[in-house]
């Protein structure tokens, strides 16, 4: 019986294989199905931009140029992308306008281009949502806001720790005062349109009401002519607040120069002939940072400076007698003038901070055990 | 009425930028374009006022014979050389053959070389006067000063291998942490005192108001 069938084999075996190898010629004869490409709108942007996702079937083409045409229209090239690429955002399309894309496979080989994709319009969002992280925390800080502005109208008080910068500003000025020598504020180099340099400018208010009151000469030299023209109605308005606007004299805020080492050198050469009895440096600093407070320090004045730029406190803790450190910094008008409403502000700072640090533990947490929702949504782009 | 307009200014532009933030929509950030370019334009006229500052102050003191009047009169000549200089020769002012570029190869480059080389020496004075050790913090800075400059330089590999990873696990690590938790710090700080000015809490800024010192 076996040996019956293995013979039926045998005689059958030519015939089966001819089969095999003709439908094998067919099929290969036959086109290779397009691979679908996938053309979208790009969220989350101001419209222009229209993202191209595909998965190239293998063998891959060397390269790809991707044409387009407005539905209807006929195709043009818009750019050539390598073989291996999978994605391409296409931002030089017109928003609200129907595109169709391919990709055409180079060298030419027709079996390898892809589909034509859907046709799709690039659209302007209303919103971003990679930013819903920052809405809501800044969410959170608004109502925490309001919630404490209101606590403290009712008369809550809360304790702040003390920083002993904000401390001595009243008593370097009294020294200067002692020693009938000024007072130098210097506000950073950055314009007025940077947080610190407005902080600064608040600080400044307080640091002139003292020396307007205690009569102390106050020296302002600025390295932007926008932080000149701020500071100088800074400076004024605090000398007219406690009744000394007589006693403003016009140079006392000055332009120097918009140059990094040209500005150093002029406020050096004024510590050195005007030897202040108090330095503050307070505002945005960069590799100036230990060219001014080592100056200062050489001509025996107390030092009082404050930034939030990382790299540069090193340099002011090592040169200056006292440092305010980041959040110090932006806390320190609202510490300094004891008003409800500004400490307010700071109670909600720091809860918003406990918040986050529960934030950073949890996120931390569930990551350890393969959970990424939260550190996900607090990613940022 | 001279600082409730100012506020409303404030107001409404701030709550502007932060809803421009937000949404990426044409309607919102072609006004937004705008109003940067306003911010130029207010930026450019204050330089006129800073000039005439600068001039004022200077001559004033050059009269007055002041001390180092002589510096002056050179901080004065010179101004008024490269801007003449620089206007003459219109939009061929930054031409590598022009004048302009000359003054500034010339003098300007050399000497904010000169500047930013003195760094050197004042981070030198500046170390000696940090690694002195008074407390078990200062301890604690210079051992990892120590080991971090050491672990920098090839002497540091060749005396151990541990000591370049002793030094990366200081930088990424320790001083990375430590410095996340100032930038968190300074990032609320941030919002706060942005909240605080367009919320016209900060009323001295701009000029006057109740409350402070």
């Amino acid at each position: 019986m076996l040996g019956v069938e293995r013979g039926k084999a045998g005689v059958h075996f030519p015939a089966a294989v001819s089969v095999v190898f003709f439908l094998c010629s067919l099929l290969s004869a036959l086109p290779v199905a397009a691979f679908p490409l996938k053309a979208s709108d790009t969220p989350n942007d101001g419209g222009g931009n229209i993202t191209l996702e595909w998965t190239a079937p293998v063998p891959v083409a060397k390269e790809w140029t991707l044409v387009r045409r407005e539905r209807g229209g006929t195709f043009a090239p818009v750019t050539t992308i390598e073989g291996t690429v999978h994605s391409y955002r296409d931002g030089a399309v017109q928003t609200g306008v129907v595109y169709e894309y391919q990709l055409v496979a180079q060298p030419t080989n027709p079996q390898l281009d892809s589909e034509i994709s859907g046709a799709t319009q690039a659209l302007a969002s209303k919103f971003d949502w990679t930013k819903l992280n920052v809405l809501v925390v800044s969410g959170i800080f608004f109502l925490l806001l309001f919630f404490y502005i209101r606590q403290a109208q009712s008369g809550v008080r809360w304790t702040f720790r003390k920083i002993p910068g904000l401390d001595a500003i009243e008593e370097a000025i009294g020294r200067a005062t002692e020693m009938g020598r000024g007072v130098l504020y210097v506000p950073g180099v950055q314009e007025i349109d940077d947080i610190q340099t407005i902080a600064s400018m608040i600080l400044l208010t307080k640091v002139a009401r003292m020396t307007a009151k205690y009569e102390t000469n106050l020296l302002v030299p600025t390295n932007s002519p926008g932080v000149y023209t701020v500071a100088e109605e800074v400076v004024k308005s605090a000398y007219a607040d406690v009744g000394r606007a007589d006693a403003y004299r016009g140079d006392q805020v000055r332009y120097i120069t918009s140059e990094q080492f040209a500005y150093v050198a002029a406020v050096n050469g004024m510590m050195l002939r005007e030897r202040p009895a108090a330095n503050f440096l307070l505002g945005a600093f960069f590799a100036e940072s230990l060219l001014l407070a080592e100056t200062g320090h050489s001509v025996g004045a107390i030092q009082i400076a404050g930034t939030a730029n990382v790299h540069q406190m090193p340099f002011f803790v090592v040169a200056c007698d006292y440092t305010l450190i980041g959040e110090e910094y932006y806390a320190a008008s609202a510490l300094l003038s004891n008003d409800a409403r500004l400490l307010g502000s700071l109670k909600a700072s720091d809860t918003v901070k406990i918040f986050l640090i529960v934030v950073i533990v949890a996120g931390s947490l569930l990551l350890t055990f393969g959970q990424t929702w939260l550190a996900g949504f607090f990613s940022t782009q | 009425m001279k600082r409730t307009v100012p506020f409303f200014i404030t107001l409404l532009s701030g709550l502007f930028c932060l809803i421009a933030f937000f949404v990426p929509h044409p309607w919102i950030h072609e006004s937004y374009g705008a109003v940067q370019t306003w911010a130029i334009v207010v930026v450019g006229c204050t330089y006129v006022l800073g000039v005439a500052n600068l001039l004022r102050v200077n001559v004033q003191q050059a009269q007055r014979r002041e001390g180092d009047w002589i510096y002056k009169i050179v901080l004065i000549v010179g101004l008024l050389t490269t801007m003449a200089v620089g206007f003459s020769e219109g939009n061929h002012y930054s031409d590598v053959t022009s004048h302009f570029n000359w003054i500034y190869r010339t003098f300007y480059s050399p000497m904010t070389s000169t500047m930013f080389a003195l760094l050197a020496f004042f981070i030198a004075s500046a170390a000696f006067r940090a690694f002195r050790i008074r407390s078990p913090e200062a301890l604690l800075l210079a051992i990892a000063a120590f080991i971090l400059m050491l672990g920098r330089v090839p002497l540091g590999n060749a005396i151990s291998h541990y000591i370049p990873d002793a030094a990366d696990w200081l930088m990424e690590i320790p001083q990375n942490a430590a410095k996340r938790g100032i930038l968190i710090g300074a990032a609320l700080g941030v919002m706060a005192t942005g909240i605080r000015v367009i919320l016209g809490l900060e009323k001295a800024y701009g000029g006057g108001g109740e409350g402070g010192a």
